[in-house]
């Protein structure tokens, strides 16, 4: 039995199906404290289902979820201290906006006057105290989620659930709202449970992430680890951009494999535990941590061709066709200090990669 | 304002609607107009007058007008009430209970009534009575008005209900609503529009009702509809055109009523 008071959500052994079709298979996790955890995946992963079970809208059908120690789900909704932002607001339509995020607080049983108080702080604190009369379709969609926000946060809940809220927002205004939901979760102290299938929100916002598919936790840590250190081909391949080639492992010493990867081209990197000589596996080579050069710099080095340059705008995306291998993207910073030279489509080139860019996986 | 391939440009598109719109609404033109006629004869115009008004409260048919025209709003109150609220709470279990055994059973029985032949239902209702030993009055009348009402109120109210999405009620559970809460705070209110037409179009069913009532109604007992059959078997004359006229006009002032509140609606937003 959990007691510690670090962990705000400790879910185990979860399980959720549906007649034959299983959409979680026993999942375990932990969720720290004050933190802002993601759920991380692709749709049908069964992200939304975890965060339905948590709120109490979705049965658990194996396993427990405790709340900072409490068993949680067998109760229902309503008497469970947490509440959620939903994925389409689901604004009362015939309240007005102070009525709307009042609304928890009054069921509550809160003083018609607390009431009042306390929603007039939580619409402060998303910048709305201008629109309190206001009925939910005269507002814009950005202040819309807002006030979803606002009415979720009001009846100080231990723990917040977010469901793609910002699906919905065009990109800059769902830039801006990332820097305002973690600003928020910082000056409230509790704990967010955003889910989301926008690998780069994540990456912005978490503290840590779950990356999830097929009902499975794939990968859990912080947004570096995440990215740096992917522990299959689902995780590297969902999370950013990367180039991912099947190789042989042709010999495994001092902890490092030497591996080909189709024609004659041999590379070496860390050795993974768990993959050794003669596997056939996928390696992950980032395009930001390789670069170009007219001649090889290292025994690392292959060489290719240039077919295409792509101009992204931060960024120069190159496009090398290895001799009788596998196509790879090459990515440079579009800066006059970086070292990024301009190679045009027909140029021989190298591919050459900074230390620890190979990365092998399990499949 | 007309686009290429609008509506309104296809040839004959005037005189189709025209042509429509005669054979639907002279009739009960003829009958407004006649009913002002200041003659005993309910084909030769006479000029204006109000005289079948009058005839109608006060002549020598007024106190059988008006018990019947008594009878048929308690009915029609009465029955478009209780079919109201029993369509309203079928409504809620059929979609808001989940999936549950003979749910679909349910939907078809409720629905159902509205294809039977109305004769049909009339027979078996007087059976049905007979074989009880109910004595026949207004009674009967109200008990079957409420049964054949029900479809009718159920329509409006489960399309209503339908359209409003099930995270209403989740986000109000969420927001420590209990079930009932969520329901009187953000159900309820969000299918008010639904559920005034499902009550005013009861309303009107149960008011123009003549099949049914008739059979079951007991001996002396009578509605508008069967107390104005009883007087036109007698020859038509220009009061029965009156109260016609009457009627129509509670029917088009409650099917406004329903329009304008379908109109005020709280969750046509976002």
């Amino acid at each position: 039995m959990p007691q510690d008071t670090d962990i705000a959500i400790d879910v185990q052994g979860a399980v959720k199906r549906y007649g034959t079709f299983t959409a979680l298979k026993t999942i375990s996790l932990s969720i720290r404290d004050n933190e802002f955890f993601t759920l991380l995946g692709p749709s049908g992963c069964g992200k939304t289902t975890l965060l339905r079970m948590i709120a109490g809208f979705e049965d658990v059908t194996e396993g427990a979820i405790y709340l900072y120690g409490d068993e949680i789900d067998a109760l229902p909704p309503y008497k469970r201290p947490v509440n959620t932002v939903f994925q389409n607001y689901a604004l009362f339509p015939h309240m007005n906006v102070l009525d709307n995020v009042g609304f928890g607080l009054e069921m509550l049983g809160q003083s018609k006057s607390e009431t009042r108080a306390r929603a007039g702080e939580a619409l402060e604190m998303v910048q709305l105290s201008q629109f309190a009369a206001r009925k939910p379709s005269q507002l814009s969609g950005g202040q819309q989620q807002r006030v979803a926000l606002a009415r979720a946060l009001a009846p100080r809940p231990k723990v917040l659930l977010l469901d793609e809220p910002l699906s919905a927002l065009d990109l800059k205004l769902r830039k801006a709202m990332q820097v305002e939901l973690k600003h928020l979760q910082l000056e409230t102290g509790i704990t967010f449970i955003f889910v989301t299938h926008d690998q780069e929100e994540a990456l912005t916002m978490s503290d840590r992430i779950a990356v999830m598919s097929s009902g499975e936790l794939q990968q859990l840590g912080n947004a570096r680890e995440i990215y740096e250190q992917p522990r299959n081909v689902f995780v590297a391949d969902f999370i950013g951009d990367t180039n991912l080639m099947q190789v042989t492992v042709d010999a495994v010493a001092d902890g490092r494999a030497e591996c080909h990867l189709g024609g004659a081209h041999r590379l070496t990197c860390d050795a993974v535990g768990g993959i050794g000589a003669g596997a056939k596996v996928h390696m992950s080579l980032r395009p930001e941590r390789l670069f170009l050069s007219a001649d090889p710099v290292d025994a690392n080095s292959l060489k290719g061709r240039v077919r295409e340059m792509i101009y992204i705008g931060t960024d120069i995306a190159t496009i090398v066709d290895l001799d009788g291998g596998p196509q790879f993207t090459v990515r440079s910073s579009n800066s006059s200090r970086g070292n990024a030279r301009v190679f045009e489509p027909g140029t021989e080139v190298a591919i050459n990669m900074e230390q620890g860019a190979a990365r092998l996986l399990i499949d | 304002m007309a686009k290429p391939y609008d509506l309104r440009r296809y040839p004959g598109f005037f005189a189709i609607t025209l042509l429509c719109l005669v054979i639907l609404y002279a009739p009960l033109v003829v009958v407004a107009v006649y009913s002002f006629n200041d003659s005993p004869s309910i084909t030769i115009w006479e000029g204006f007058s109000l005289r079948w008004y009058v005839d109608v409260f006060t002549g020598p048919e007024s106190g059988k007008f008006k018990d019947a025209a008594w009878n048929s709003f308690i009915i029609a109150i009465t029955a478009a009430t209780t079919a109201t609220i029993i369509a309203t709470l079928a409504a809620t279990a059929v979609l808001r209970a989940g999936k549950f055994r003979l749910r679909t059973v349910s939907i078809g029985l409720i629905s159902l009534p509205l294809m039977v032949p109305e004769i049909v239902t009339a027979v078996a209702t007087l059976i049905f009575f007979n074989a009880i030993a109910f004595e026949r009055g207004v009674m009967t009348i109200l008990l079957a008005h409420i049964a054949f009402c029900i479809p009718f109120a159920y329509m409006p109210i489960s399309a209503r209900m339908q359209g409003i999405e099930a995270t209403y009620e989740q986000a109000a559970m969420d927001l420590y609503a209990t079930k009932r809460q969520a329901f009187r705070r953000i159900l309820l209110p969000l299918m008010m529009p639904g559920i005034v037409s499902g009550f005013i179009l009861a309303f009107i069913i149960s008011l123009d009702d003549f099949i049914i009532t008739n059979f079951v109604k007991g001996a002396g007992v009578e509605t508008l509809p069967t107390a104005i059959f009883g007087a036109v078997k007698q020859g038509i004359k220009p009061n029965i055109m009156a109260i016609s006229t009457l009627l129509l006009a509670v029917s088009i002032v409650m099917v406004a009523l329903s329009w304008f509140i379908g109109r005020r609606d709280p969750a046509e937003e976002r």
